[in-house]
């Protein structure tokens, strides 16, 4: 790694007031490293309640970081002031996941577009324009700027999520499952879209997803999250290829695979795997 | 207001009769009190002449009351006075309830806790005993007191912000927002103020009503300014004078009344206009639905253009009169089926009298023992079709053609469904956490179910259950039997509503996406569980998703549905290996299985 990562996270560690008096701190990431190249895509992939989220909302500063560093292009985001913060938003961006809960119902498509470049000194004709380019770049028609994000299908506002981050031209998108809620043929539209922003504008990914499908289609390294550890990392065709942890394994032979013949295998496969641990759990 | 909801809300008041009404009255009301200046007469000119004059007498077109001044003049006085009075009562609480309950919603913390506890302490208090008693210190002003209880009712306006605005700070766009750098001031100010607004309107006419009734009551305990004529101090006068002169009640007495009633009525179709649902159809009545199944029936050609369904049946769905069930080349000659849904048609209402199309006559068949999948992407009409063979659509669906038997009885009549539901065909929905009762055990909600289809004791159903929560792999089933639903994980919840599906011992399941909501590897164990239980029991099932690789892991057969209607059938081998349909050679080829993973970052970018 002699390129310089645009993010660096170094064992970051995110805990939540536990429930009730005196409960002590659930510790939802326990120390989590990952750096990301300019450009590069890195898969997190986790199961509910692994920390994938959290680990997303942590870099975007939307959790507490209670331990560990986040360097974003050479600035620690962690020490950072808010205002310090707010300044330095362009270049760090997110996709969310609903795209029902992250566009308000109430507003126009212009208005949400226009809104990261409120307080930034843009003029009103120049928004509009934006505006126009931004649509045309996740292929909505023009006109659609002065329609309510309310009118749209969740396909549609997922472009619309897309191209608000790409309001501010940032370095790195953070995308925390923006196809999960999303059907078969739009999830793969969405992605097409995704990776030939990437070709276009070099930006980096980091792409949290269950799913590990979707993480070899957009990866180019994959680290696999449980327990709010990275149980292990690497190159995307080694990890999908030969996985060396066994949850790495599990997970993947878990998911299953549209063709009877190949699943009927995985599922012998992934049986004969669950007996050995247990075989072995017991010895 | 901004041009978004403005005129369209207004628009809408309007149109609603009771909104029309009470803001006609309103501002009947408030020109009354702003043309005060104008009043035929000194509200404190005294003419003894005139003295508990009756209505039409002299200069007094109401009368005079008991020290000879005109009611009328007195009246719109008063009504300024009131309107002053509500002016203070808003402000004051307004200003005070919305800007905490922002902050404390926003920011939480701290802040929030003092000023909730501060909030509910002036709730406890009783507002009105604290008004009387205030009186010793603050004198005869009405402004003041009112402001005194702008600030007692500050705290409803609190809760109601402080509630809406910790609702929309998890919202998704509140964090983008963040993300895109904008200041809490703008976020406050675009999103959450917006969220806000409307509650904070219909709120604010009850407030309004309460303060007029508590002004009205201050004065008439006659803790008001005496000099200035109030409704309260009016109705004072009048009731002293009540054997003298009775009519004088009626006056303060009914402008009070109105103005409260049409202040809450008018709170009401606010309410009704702000908040209502976009898509809120209601049910078509037994008539129109009769009219849209005759019309139906007729051949196409005679349908009216305008109700024609948006597209027509395909031919492979096309009903053969009289044929009595469409011969499949793999099925015909086969046993009777054990479920059989022929050209099914639900419709969804769009007005009163006119419906649109969700299943367009979708044909399939279940054998015992088979796993029917039912494929297809959101709006497809494939749960639709599910929930139709349970009698579960919602109310405003109406099923405007088809058959559905089940092992030979016909399940369009409502008390076959009463004998075979529950009993004969269970049902695994998608969400288990939504399908448990958080209230009850798991053990009371199975026990309860399954007692309610057969008629065993609590005992036998008890060990019943218990035994099967231990076959559908749950480690330790007293304890889940014991437990409430948000004890136990989804994996664990849905192996629960697995167990009570199965418990009454069905031949049909009907699943609705039992896995979606589960992590992969939950979803393999409850497809293995699903599979054994299908062995052990020869159970048909009918498998909504929307998943091919759980098409491809458990159907036997598999039907993909596209715009509500079946486009392609086979068994589940023969689809897969060689799917003729383009709309399932297109779904097979979005699924990412075969996509060839990302070369490594170093080898596209050599340094």
């Amino acid at each position: 790694m002699s390129v310089q990562p645009l993010l660096d996270c170094r064992d970051l560690r995110v805990s939540f007031p536990g429930r009730g008096w005196r409960a002590g701190r659930i510790e939802v990431l326990k120390g989590v490293s990952l750096r990301i190249r300019p450009g590069e895509t890195v898969g997190l992939v986790g199961e509910s309640g692994s920390g994938k989220t959290t680990v997303g909302r942590a870099i975007l500063g939307l959790a507490p970081v209670t331990g560990g560093s986040i360097t974003f292009e050479g600035a620690d985001l962690t020490r950072q002031a808010a205002r310090e913060r707010r300044r330095g938003a362009n270049a760090l961006q997110a996709v969310f996941q609903d795209p029902y809960s992250s566009l308000n119902p109430a507003m126009t498509i212009a208005d949400i577009l226009t809104e990261p470049l409120l307080g930034r000194g843009s003029s009103r004709a120049g928004g509009r324009e934006r505006v126009r380019e931004l649509l045309d770049r996740v292929g909505l028609p023009a006109d659609a700027g002065s329609r309510l994000a309310r009118e749209f299908s969740g396909g549609q506002r997922q472009r619309i999520a897309i191209a608000r981050a790409l309001a501010l031209q940032p370095k790195l998108i953070i995308c925390d499952e923006p196809t999960s809620a999303l059907d078969l043929t739009t999830q793969a539209r969405v992605l097409d879209l995704l990776l030939e922003i990437q070709e276009a504008t070099g930006c980096a990914y980091l792409f949290i997803t269950h799913d590990l499908a979707v993480v070899r289609r957009m990866s180019h390294r994959i680290a696999v999250l449980l327990h709010g550890e990275i149980v292990e990392e690497g190159d995307a065709r080694q990890i999908c290829q030969e996985p060396r942890h066994p949850y790495t394994r599990t997970l993947q032979m878990a998911a299953p695979v549209a063709d009877p013949a190949r699943q009927r295998e995985r599922r012998l496969a992934r049986q004969r795997l669950a007996r050995g641990q247990l075989a072995g759990d017991h010895q | 207001m901004t041009s978004t909801t403005g005129p369209s809300v207004l628009g809408r008041l309007l149109r609603n009769p009771l909104g029309l009404i009470s803001s006609v009255v309103l501002t009947l009301i408030v020109l009354f009190g702003l043309a005060s200046p104008l009043s035929p007469h000194n509200p404190n000119r005294a003419l003894l002449e005139l003295t508990n004059a009756p209505p039409l007498t002299g200069e007094y077109l109401l009368g005079g009351d008991q020290a000879g001044r005109d009611i009328l003049s007195r009246l719109m006085h008063a009504t300024l006075s009131t309107m002053l009075a509500c002016l203070v009562v808003l402000s004051v609480s307004l200003l005070l309830g919305v800007v905490t309950g922002l902050i404390a919603g926003y920011y939480g913390g701290w802040f929030d806790a003092i000023s909730s506890t501060t909030a509910n302490a002036v709730m406890a208090m009783p507002g009105f005993v604290l008004l009387i008693a205030l009186y010793a210190v603050i004198g005869p002003s009405i402004m003041t007191a009112m402001a005194v209880f702008g600030v007692l009712i500050a705290p409803s306006y609190y809760r109601l912000v402080r509630g809406l605005v910790q609702t929309v700070r998890s919202e998704l766009y509140v964090d983008a927002a963040r993300v895109s750098g904008l200041s809490d001031f703008r976020i406050i100010s675009r999103h959450v103020l917006r969220a806000v607004r409307a509650p904070i309107i219909i709120q604010s006419s009850f407030v309004l009503s309460a303060g007029i009734g508590i002004q009205a009551g201050l004065e008439f305990l006659g803790l008001g300014d005496p000099s200035a004529a109030s409704w309260g101090g009016m109705l004072q006068d009048a009731f002293n004078n009540l054997y003298i002169a009775r009519i004088n009640v009626v006056w303060p007495a009914t402008l009070v009344s109105v103005t409260t009633l049409c202040l809450v009525l008018l709170g009401n179709a606010l309410r009704d206009v702000l908040q209502e649902g976009a898509s809120q159809v209601r049910p078509l009545r037994a008539k129109a639905v009769s009219r849209l199944r005759a019309e139906r029936e007729r051949p196409e050609g005679e349908r009216p253009e305008g109700e024609r369904p948006e597209g027509e049946h395909g031919p492979e769905q096309r009903p053969e009169p009289g044929s009595g069930g469409e011969a499949r080349p793999d099925t015909a000659g086969a046993a009777e089926p054990l479920l059989s849904v022929r050209d099914l048609v639900i419709a969804y209402p769009t007005s009163p009298s006119a419906v649109r199309d969700v299943v367009r006559g979708v044909s399939l068949d279940v054998h015992r023992g088979e796993i029917h999948g039912l494929v297809g992407e959101s709006g497809s009409g494939k749960s639709q079709t599910a929930f139709a063979v349970l009698g579960i659509l919602p109310r405003e669906a109406v099923v405007l053609g088809g058959r559905l038997r089940f092992d030979g009885a016909d399940l369009g009549s409502e008390r076959v469904l009463r004998q075979v539901r529950g009993r004969r065909i269970g049902y695994v929905p998608q969400e288990p956490m939504s399908n448990l009762d958080p209230v009850f055990t798991i053990g009371q909600q199975l026990v309860y179910g399954l007692r309610a289809s057969t008629s065993i004791s609590r005992a036998t159903a008890r060990s019943t259950l218990l035994d099967l929560l231990a076959r559908v792999g749950i480690k330790d089933p007293r304890r889940t039997f014991d437990s409430y639903p948000h004890q136990v994980s989804g994996g664990m919840a849905q192996r629960v509503l697995i167990a009570g599906a199965v418990a009454a011992d069905p031949d049909l399941i009907i699943a609705d996406e039992p896995t979606t909501a589960l992590d992969v590897t939950v979803q393999a164990e409850v497809l293995d569980l699903i599979r054994e239980l299908r062995e052990e029991r020869n159970l048909a099932m009918v498998l909504v998703t929307h998943n091919f690789g759980v098409v491809a892991d458990i159907c036997d057969r598999v039907s993909v549905m596209k715009e509500g209607r079946i486009v392609e059938t086979g068994t589940t081998s023969q689809l897969f290996a060689n799917p003729q349909d383009e709309y399932t050679i297109m779904l097979l080829n979005s699924t990412l299985d075969d996509a060839v993973e990302r070369p490594a970052w170093a080898e596209v970018n050599p340094t």
